[in-house]
């Protein structure tokens, strides 16, 4: 049964369900959305895709599924056993998983790209960075991985021993920020850098990335 | 007693691990947090949650923290007990996921940005902005115009039965409905019918008189 996306290159969104799918090994279809054009905007799309009207899509046979971190879980789930291993089975290890992708989902994501609209999207659209709002959420930024830091000095990466989707919904906003200003706050604590710096390195996330520049 | 949960009856993510256990029927020890005294910033306290928030959870030896990761460790932890809140279905689960995602990506920002505004900064003696409720108000409606498209195909949000999808969004309706954010539900008449459907359950109503 055939795999697809339907998504945008530069999307972190469309990218968080494709470093999913690329550590899963999984074949899969990519359709792009031309989100310039309002695609995604259309009737057709609202409708039949994402009724609010944003990327990426997600389709499996008959199942079509949004929001990027609900198809990261079913791509985990569904394929267990292909490639990485993206779940802990065990109760109480998946429960610690979880709680690391919410903080993800409720903290990091809304801070970091918050701060990658203001210093990276907001030029590349030809409006102006509000120094103010960078400046309030550097400063919220800081205590949120002070208790990052603590917490990969204690377990190698967030969500336990090993690489979970815990770890790995954090990729397109970091890869943003690292090359901002930014980067010097996690820089400034070693076990942040080296989780970082992990991270973006592993074969399917460099694949994810790459894209960028084709 | 084996589960705790550490907390505050006026806080939505309180709330929120509470209608779970309510939901499954758990007995629970309830330790109340005293926030005005800032007992969440003790070091104490941020050994069970390292930013300082409520709530926290035990259940024997593990330790928790974020309302939607207790809820759904509950869910899986305890298939057996009280109401089912996930679906084995891997399909149909993954539908309830996407939901699950709804709520904490959309609905939770404004509804909880108008809950703080309406119905918290009156109480904490505060002045309500205006402005950030106008705001607000037209972004919630946007969301709630695809529930009122959703809840016109299905049941319930994840499907045809009530699930987490549904049950997170409970702290924040109750807030909301205590406020004019009211007549943004009403006005939409499945997710009224939704909305009163799922507040008017006995686990609910435990969960916020207990």
């Amino acid at each position: 049964m055939a795999l697809k996306v339907h998504g945008t290159v530069g999307s972190p969104a469309t990218f968080r369900a494709l470093a999913a799918l690329h550590e899963k090994d999984l074949d899969f279809e990519f359709i792009p959305v031309n989100l310039s054009a309002k695609e995604h905007k259309s009737p057709q799309f609202l409708a039949h895709k994402n009724p609010f009207g944003q990327v990426p899509v997600f389709e499996h046979g008959d199942l079509k599924l949004f929001e990027s971190r609900a198809i990261t879980k079913y791509v985990a789930e569904a394929f267990a056993d292909k490639g990485t291993s993206l779940i802990h089975k065990d109760p109480k290890k998946s429960a610690i998983q979880t709680v690391w992708t919410e903080v993800e989902a409720q903290k990091f994501d809304p801070t970091v790209a918050k701060l990658g609209w203001e210093i990276v999207l907001k030029p590349k659209f030809g409006m102006t960075t509000d120094e103010a709002v960078v400046a309030e959420f550097e400063k919220k930024l800081e205590p949120l991985l002070d208790v990052y830091e603590k917490r990969l000095t204690e377990s190698k990466y967030l969500g336990g021993d090993s690489f979970t989707l815990a770890d790995l919904h954090h990729l397109p906003t970091l890869q943003g920020i690292m090359g901002t200003k930014v980067k010097s706050q996690f820089d400034a604590r070693p076990h942040v850098s080296a989780w970082a710096s992990d991270i973006l390195s592993r074969p399917a996330w460099v694949k994810v990335a790459s894209m960028l520049t084709k | 007693m084996a589960i705790k949960l550490y907390g505050t009856a006026a806080s939505t993510a309180t709330l929120r691990a509470k209608a779970c256990l309510a939901e499954k029927g758990l007995d629970y020890e309830f330790v109340n947090v005293n926030m005005s005294n800032k007992e969440h910033k003790t070091p104490e306290f941020l050994s069970r949650n390292p930013f300082g928030q409520v709530p926290a959870f035990e259940d024997g030896d593990l330790k928790l923290f974020e309302s939607r990761a207790i809820t759904q460790y509950l869910a899986h932890a305890y298939p057996d007990n009280g109401t089912n809140l996930i679906i084995h279905d891997p399909k149909k689960m993954a539908i309830v996921g996407v939901w699950i995602e709804v709520e904490s990506q959309k609905f939770d920002q404004f509804g909880s940005k108008l809950a703080w505004e309406l119905a918290y900064k009156p109480m904490f003696g505060l002045t309500t902005d205006d402005a950030a409720v106008e705001e607000n108000e037209k972004k919630l409606e946007q969301v709630l115009d695809v529930y009122e498209s959703r809840l016109s195909e299905s049941k319930y949000l994840g499907g045809d039965c009530f699930t987490l999808a549904d049950l997170h969004h409970l702290p924040v309706l109750k807030f909301l409905f205590g406020t004019k954010a009211k007549r943004l539900f009403d006005a939409r008449p499945h997710v009224s019918a939704w909305a009163a459907d799922i507040q008017s359950r006995p686990a609910w109503v435990k969960a916020i008189t207990a």
